[in-house]
């Protein structure tokens, strides 16, 4: 299988990302994680009417709402969307990728406007700014 | 439409749980190599997407009542337990940086439920 065994040994680890390879995929994981947020939102409006308790009473019960479309296709996009943050937080700065993470918020609180019609006031513009200013900061490096 | 308060606890329950997830994957994470098994014998990796799953459900359960706007950025409070499991558990130190973005993600969090109405 293997021509070259020179070129691969057990210890080689897979492949990296270059640091603007990472900054690009983070990128387009937050746009898969804010379109898994709406999807969860859509398939979760269905369930607005039922309690607690019915919705996870039966193993059976928790399986049709893992296939539910929209959720199923959010669980998809969420699925794919963690495992390449995983690799790109593996291989980047943190210090740069946490400030591109946090722009899923940014997304999610544009979709919601725009597609499910929310509110927006100034405290919750301000929160959200808030907690974007604090998702980045908590990536920066050790300052002096 | 006001977010009722059980939708904002079912978040928060499930950024609880999903905290662990993470700790799971960032441990399983550390052993993956070349060869695909590691990746799929791998029972930290298989813990931690079982807790994903479960704090998803929490969390689809948590905004089946209530706005995005508001549950959404709530999860950013499971941060506050991952910097703590991280310390405990992988022993990466506390800094400035830590706790001045968590105080700013609870301070966001509170003006996120004064704009809750």
């Amino acid at each position: 299988m293997n021509h070259h065994p020179a070129t691969v040994s057990p210890e080689r680890p897979s492949f990296r990302f270059t640091q603007r390879q990472a900054i690009a995929l983070v990128f387009v994981c937050t746009i898969f994680g804010a379109a898994a947020q709406i999807l969860f939102k859509f398939g979760a409006n269905d369930l607005a009417g039922m309690a607690l308790g019915s919705l996870f009473g039966h193993p059976l019960q928790i399986l049709r709402l893992l296939l539910d479309p929209p959720l199923f296709a959010g669980y998809c996009l969420y699925g794919l969307s963690t495992i390449l943050l995983t690799l790109a937080l593996r291989d980047g700065e943190l210090s740069i990728l946490y400030p591109v993470i946090s722009l899923t918020y940014v997304w999610v609180t544009v979709l919601s406007v725009l597609i499910f019609k929310e509110s927006m006031n100034a405290f919750k513009l301000a929160g959200i700014t808030v907690i974007v200013l604090g998702v980045a900061v908590l990536g920066r490096k050790p300052g002096r | 439409m006001t977010t009722p308060f059980s939708s904002i606890l079912l978040v928060f329950a499930a950024a609880f749980v999903g905290s662990f997830g993470s700790v799971f994957l960032k441990a399983g994470a550390g052993r993956l190599h070349r060869n695909p098994l590691t990746l799929l014998l791998n029972w930290r990796l298989a813990v931690g997407v079982a807790l994903f799953v479960a704090s998803s459900l929490l969390f689809i359960a948590g905004i089946r009542r209530g706005e995005l706007t508001i549950l959404y950025p709530m999860v950013s409070l499971g941060y506050i337990f991952t910097l703590l499991w991280s310390r405990l558990f992988f022993g990466e130190p506390f800094t400035r940086n830590k706790f001045f973005g968590l105080g700013l993600i609870l301070a966001g969090i509170v003006l996120l439920s004064l704009g809750n109405r």
